[in-house]
């Protein structure tokens, strides 16, 4: 619960501890369709927007490969029309048969729209089961395919409900112009009842080393050629996570970054370049991505992203490069606390992480990273036999 | 504790009576410049809105404007672009540039304890900038590779497509960006422009923020001075829209498995009289989730993964559009249930209840884009952009809690007629 008295607002943040790494490889994509499903309509409730609508409130989900996570805003004297939707739905589904229906066609529709029907769409379906062999990152939250989320049937559903959908699998933050005391009364009164889940989660399968390089090329028709490397990394909730994430912001973040600076600038080598990493609650990826200018070849290009990262292993990280890296998480930690939705999902992915205080200390952890923390990742990560390579290439010049 | 929980009905509702709106206050800089100052919020940081109203447009020149604006951070006679970004991103600060039609704007984020530190490199962009050759030569071969990846989306097509069908392609509404655009950009042009258009006479500013007196001192310091003050009188010179007269566009796109589909017309500006009532009714047309298309063509038909419309108003002009990507297989389909839509909203008049949750939808979706410094500074914008003060903001509201279903019958028969729209249809042969 955060109070804020300078809004009239208040939001509910749910966050189920459910994602497509819940997900048995021959059913993926499912935790991503169970999202549309929540809006189907519940057990006592045939319709869940139009009630929050008429509240004046407004609502949306998302789904990564961690966490299913539901957030409504509305006037703070409404709130409660929150709890009576919230808990219902967590209490029981309808599932009608054509709610099903109509999102397994929306959710066909969104797998064409994002990743089929795009430029690059599809570059994470493929790089995804190159870097993991064993563990259920190996697919995207959409699915592996489409096929997966044709066959979907309402006993899946239900027993994808059943083990997940649950208030001991749950997190609820409640954030806005409302008392403490009240909201844990509403809590009480409308979650109170509701049964804690009896299937038990059984541990994910850990990633094996990677012992050797692999790559992948296809062709596509597409305009430019474009690179991605995939790198294993920590997870979201190591200590080192701190440092691999400025490592990124170095390599970058912003027009000052080496990557930015070196590739796109001054060897026009690359017309975009990135590098993030994935964040995961398992050990995640640090990716490397970029679009090749028109003319230049893919070994010029390599040659030049691994000339970076040979600095960056045996360079000069130097003190004003961390500064800027750590001032940069500053402001943008104070920029996104402005939304009180947004400071509701920290307190909920804190909470899952599993300290909700780090919203008030995650800082001291980035301010405490060293320019010489930064390299021993640099020199961890950036080995041959860690990467995955997709070579993405376009079909006219290879012709 | 034991409550009686009744779950089939809603817990009672309060009604939203009164909406603050806190409005911006202007002030003036040393030069002349106005400054509009929105304080709120209690994290320690700004946004500082530089706004300058484009000069002129010429067709053979379509980039100009927004080269320029773009450009502008590649490098000073003292900086060079590595150090200009330097600069910035060292004390945690974000440059960024925006660009429409009618103006530019450059903005400044960034924590208070590093506004005096980071003003200084936004002034020297603002007024010194030299458009090096060799940036500009990259800047054209990355954004001419961007248009080709965008020209590969239905979408992206459709948008631009509309654009140039509704405003015509000498209009800059319509105008579609090409490779040869960018080719045509020269440093002479850029660096002229920039000199004609970066001066304090065209300059008004938004600020935003934890904004104290403090604040509003060091962008006098920097930013108020007549150093870069030069009237030289130029007006935007704007060519006529041209409409086309066809009513049906197919473009093909081949290997597509979606269809993207625009449907809209030209329409009038936020300062028409029938506009809040349009905002309403384009809300409950295709402007939030539960609108009639959504519910209609997503949520029953399973054609879309969304659909929306919605009213835009520029400076000159404004439109109306619908948008969609659908499977290629029930773009037809899709098509039908959209004119179905708009033409039961001209024959048969809207339910009292369905009228009430967009009206308690509306209100609430406006107090929440009035709920950070950000968002109160972009409402003040919208209607000092159109030329409005805050009474727009009384009339609109005024019209969405009175606004009832003939009205909304009239309007759609008014401006929501099949025949008058024009359409698009983007996808395979």
């Amino acid at each position: 619960m955060h109070e804020d008295p300078g809004t009239p607002l208040a939001t509910m943040n749910i966050l189920y501890k459910v994602g497509a790494r819940d997900e048995s490889p021959d059913k993926t994509g499912f935790a991503h369709l169970f999202e549309h499903l929540m809006f189907g309509g519940s057990i006592n409730i045939p319709d869940y927007d139009e009630p929050l609508q008429m509240a004046g409130g407004d609502n949306n989900a998302w789904t990564n490969n961690d966490v299913t996570n539901y957030y409504l805003t509305l006037p703070a004297d409404n709130l409660e029309t929150g709890f009576w939707l919230e808990s219902d739905r967590m209490l029981n589904l309808a599932f009608s048969e054509k709610s099903l229906e109509v999102q397994r066609n929306v959710v066909i529709e969104e797998f064409k729209q994002r990743y089929l029907n795009q430029p690059y769409g599809d570059v994470w379906l493929l790089l995804r089961p190159l870097a993991y062999k064993v563990h259920p990152y190996q697919w995207a939250t959409i699915g592996k395919e489409i096929s997966h989320v044709e066959n979907a049937s309402m006993g899946d559903v239900k027993d994808f409900f059943n083990r997940f959908y649950c208030p001991d699998n749950a997190i609820l933050v409640v954030a806005g112009n409302v008392k403490a005391e009240k909201v844990f009364e509403l809590s009480e009164h409308w979650f109170g009842g509701i049964q804690r889940s009896v299937a038990e989660r059984k541990p994910y399968p850990v990633e094996p080393e990677q012992t050797e390089r692999r790559e992948l090329t296809v062709e596509r028709d597409i305009p430019f050629d474009s690179i991605y490397r995939a790198y294993h990394t920590c997870s979201r909730l190591d200590a080192e996570f701190y440092s691999v994430d400025l490592l990124t912001d170095i390599m970058n973040r912003g027009r000052s970054s080496r990557m930015f600076h070196s590739l796109v600038k001054e060897k026009n080598l690359f017309s975009e370049v990135n590098t993030y990493m994935t964040a995961d609650f398992d050990k995640g990826l640090l990716i490397i991505e970029g679009k090749l200018v028109k003319g230049v070849s893919m070994k010029n290009a390599e040659a030049a992203i691994d000339e970076e990262l040979e600095k960056l292993r045996t360079g000069i990280i130097k003190d004003e490069e961390v500064e800027k890296v750590i001032n940069k998480v500053e402001s943008t930690m104070e920029f996104s606390e402005m939304d009180l939705a947004d400071r509701a999902l920290n307190l909920a992915i804190a909470e899952y992480m599993g300290d909700v205080e780090l919203v008030n200390t995650e800082m001291k952890l980035y301010q405490s990273v060293t320019g010489k923390e930064i390299q021993e990742q640099a020199n961890k990560i950036f080995r041959d036999s860690n990467c995955s390579t997709l070579y993405y290439l376009s079909k006219e010049r290879s012709n | 504790m034991q409550h009686t929980l009744d779950r089939k009905n809603p817990p009672e509702l309060k009604q939203i009576e009164k909406i603050f709106i806190p409005k911006a206050e202007k002030h003036t800089l040393d030069n002349g410049i106005p400054i509009y100052v929105v304080n709120a919020g209690f994290q320690d940081l700004v946004k500082v809105d530089l706004i300058f109203s484009n000069l002129s447009y010429d067709p053979s020149e379509p980039l100009l404007s927004s080269a320029t604006n773009r450009m502008m951070a590649e490098g000073t006679a003292k900086h060079s672009a590595l150090q200009l970004a330097d600069l910035i991103d060292y004390y945690g600060a974000f440059y960024s540039t925006e660009e429409s039609p009618d103006y530019c704007s450059v903005n400044l984020f960034t924590l208070n304890k590093h506004l005096s530190k980071t003003l200084p490199t936004l002034r020297e962009i603002l007024t010194e900038a030299v458009f090096p050759e060799s940036d500009l030569a990259t800047f054209i071969l990355n954004n001419q590779q961007r248009i080709v990846v965008a020209n590969e989306k239905v979408n992206s097509i459709a948008r631009n497509k509309f654009n140039e069908i509704i405003f015509g392609a000498d209009h800059p509404y319509g105008h579609i960006s090409t490779k040869e655009d960018y080719a045509a950009l020269k440093r002479d042009s850029l660096r002229d422009y920039h000199r004609r258009q970066y001066v304090s006479e065209h300059c008004s500013i938004i600020v935003s923020g934890k904004v104290s007196p403090q604040t509003l001192k060091e962008i006098n310091t920097h930013l108020g001075d007549t150093g870069w003050s030069r009237s030289n009188g130029q007006v935007a010179q704007i060519p006529a829209v041209k409409t086309k007269a066809e009513r049906r566009y197919r473009e093909e796109k081949e290997g597509a498995i979606q269809s993207a589909i625009r449907i809209g017309k030209k329409m009038f500006t936020r300062s028409h009289e029938d506009y809040p009532g349009m905002a309403v009714l384009n809300t409950l047309f295709g402007g939030y989730f539960g609108s009639r298309l959504m519910s209609n063509i997503r949520e029953d038909k399973g054609y879309t993964y969304g659909i929306g419309s919605a009213v835009v108003s520029m400076k000159d002009h404004g439109y109306f559009f619908i948008s969609t990507e659908v499977g290629s297989n029930v773009a037809d389909a899709a098509l039908e249930e959209i004119y179905k839509e708009m033409d039961l909203l001209r024959t048969e008049l809207v339910e009292n209840e369905e009228l009430e949750t967009v009206r308690n939808y509306m209100l609430g979706s406006f107090i929440k884009n009035l709920e950070t410094a950000f968002h109160i500074a972009d409402r003040f914008k919208s209607i000092h952009m159109s030329g409005l003060d805050y009474s727009y903001y009384d009339k609109y509201l005024q019209k969405l809690r009175t606004i009832g279903p003939d009205e909304i019958q009239s309007l759609a028969k008014k401006y929501l007629d099949p025949d008058t729209m024009t359409e698009l249809v983007v996808g395979p042969k």
